[in-house]
């Protein structure tokens, strides 16, 4: 007898969304269709080892699901005298369940609905989409169990009272509401990323990005976003040392992974007919993955993709970034000039990395007392202890060589 | 579904003076009530003409004005019918005011007696 438990994580793993998604779209309620869902994985650890494993697994348990969501709903309508809906579920008992890929995209879209407030569609994503459990979810948003599972729940009828329909959007809007999914995707990951040492969210949302992809295979955005992502996590292992931030630049490279690096580049090789943001930022992420050491970098092309993407999208950050770049490819004195322009900005005020980015471009200038000013106002600054602890480092570097 | 959209300014926002993607109020009401999407609407008198009721301790409580003082005020109202909120959200953004200044879709709460 195989591992039951073994068998059904992995058809867990692969069928859960797609069962979850269809029973939502049939019974038009998320609540019974994750429940039913659980119950049918509790009733094949009971049957599995006495039945066997069936031939496939998957549908087993969308049949599970499925029998058990009728008897629920049959129940309820019996128990509220509403017998015509009884006749309703009759015939959903007959119905097959078409159209299962289109119900995992339907399921995302809803979930990332512009009429939800943001967290809510953050949260709806990783409960439903990724089928984390609610205390994970809870704890990506550092709230109790509790408190997560209410805001789940607000959502859930907000759906259902304000009408947001389980569909993928008309064409005239679906390249801007697969822009908010994207942006799920990618905030999942970011906040994996800062925030917990396992990457756990990071993987997700890997996971979520490749699904995507599937359904979209013709998104380049989508295709853009998963190249992205994957070029960021490639460098997990070697951003920190014996739990320290270390910059790109000073980046162990034979640590970085080279396989999702493989699989990303290989993404971004197809043409593109869109180029978005996420395409931008992928193939400047492609430039520093292409480079065997921080000093073979090809400046002159990030200098150009943040260019491009400063055009699209002109947010102080990525003005930021195009100054370092700047300051990389023309020097220091080059960079410093366009960090000039940048200093007045509101958006920047109190923004730890502007200061570590003077630091620096002065240090290299040939001013390190100054350099040394900035960067003791950037560690004032920065929100968490890593990132003091190497503003700190390096600020310790600077001075040592200031006094040699 | 049934929705309450409120036409209100935005005093917080420039309008959008090109008007793009909007249609003229004349074509947006003759274009809804043909689809049948549109069941009523109107325009309203500002806050000055509004009267506020209230009924405390028994009596009969009326004075005049809006009951929140904003500087944004409700312009006017549309009764939606749609299959489901983004068709509510593809009407509303062809309104005039979409671009003028901002609406409110506010679903049907039936009651049931």
């Amino acid at each position: 007898m195989p591992d039951v438990h073994a068998a059904l994580a992995d058809v867990v793993a692969r069928e859960r969304l797609r069962v979850v998604a269809s029973l939502i779209r049939v019974f038009g309620d998320w609540d019974l269709a994750d429940d039913m869902f659980a119950e049918a994985t509790e009733r094949a650890l009971r049957r599995w080892p006495v039945d066997g494993i069936p031939a496939n697994p998957g549908a087993w348990l969308t049949t599970t699901a499925r029998r058990r969501a009728i008897d629920v709903v049959r129940r309820r309508a019996v128990e509220s005298g509403k017998l015509a809906e009884v006749a309703m579920q009759e015939s959903r008992e007959t119905g097959e369940l078409p159209a299962i890929t289109d119900d995992r995209l339907r399921l995302m879209f809803t979930c990332c609905h512009p009429a939800l407030p943001l967290d809510a569609r953050v949260a709806l994503t990783l409960k439903v989409v990724a089928g984390l459990p609610t205390a994970a979810v809870g704890r990506a948003f550092l709230v109790s169990e509790q408190t997560i599972s209410k805001r789940l729940q607000r959502a859930k009828q907000k759906i259902a009272n304000a009408g947001i329909p389980y569909r993928v959007p008309t064409e005239e809007m679906l390249p801007e509401r697969l822009d908010g999914v994207l942006t799920v995707v990618y905030l999942i990951f970011t906040e994996g990323w800062a925030g917990a040492a396992d990457g756990a969210l990071a993987d997700e949302a890997i996971r979520l990005g490749r699904v995507l992809l599937e359904l979209l295979p013709s998104s380049d955005e989508a295709r853009a976003l998963l190249a992205l992502m994957l070029l960021q996590h490639a460098r997990r292992d070697a951003r920190t040392v014996d739990g320290s931030l270390v910059t790109l630049e000073d980046q162990d490279r034979s640590r970085w992974d080279t396989d999702a690096i493989g699989e990303a580049l290989a993404l971004l090789r197809a043409p593109a007919r869109e180029r978005g943001s996420y395409r931008i930022q992928a193939e400047i992420a492609a430039v520093h993955a292409n480079a065997p050491h921080a000093d073979h970098t090809d400046w002159p092309a990030i200098v150009a993709g943040y260019d491009e993407l400063y055009r699209i999208q002109p947010s102080p950050v990525v003005a930021l970034n195009r100054a370092v770049a700047i300051g990389m490819a023309d020097g220091p004195h080059a960079g410093l000039a366009v960090l000039d322009e940048l200093a007045g900005d509101p958006r920047l005020s109190g923004y730890h990395p502007l200061h570590a980015v003077r630091g620096e471009l002065l240090a290299r200038a040939g001013q390190p007392a100054d350099g040394a000013i900035e960067l003791a106002r950037a560690a004032e600054l920065a929100a968490t202890e890593q990132e003091r602890t190497q503003i700190r480092r390096r600020l310790a570097s600077l001075q040592s060589a200031d006094s040699e | 579904m049934r929705y309450l959209m409120f036409v209100a300014t935005d005093p917080e926002n420039a309008p959008d003076s090109t008007g793009e993607g909007t249609l003229a109020i004349e074509e947006w009401v003759a274009k809804n009530d043909a689809a049948g999407t549109r069941i009523m609407g109107n325009r309203l008198r500002p806050a000055e003409d509004a009267t506020t009721v209230r009924r405390r301790d028994g009596k009969v409580l009326v004075t005049d004005g809006p009951f929140a003082e904003s500087r944004e005020w409700i312009a006017g109202f549309d009764i939606l019918e749609c299959a489901d909120l983004d068709e509510a959200i593809a009407i509303a953004a062809e309104h005039p005011m979409a671009a003028a200044g901002r609406l409110e879709l506010r679903p049907f709460w039936p009651l049931e007696f």
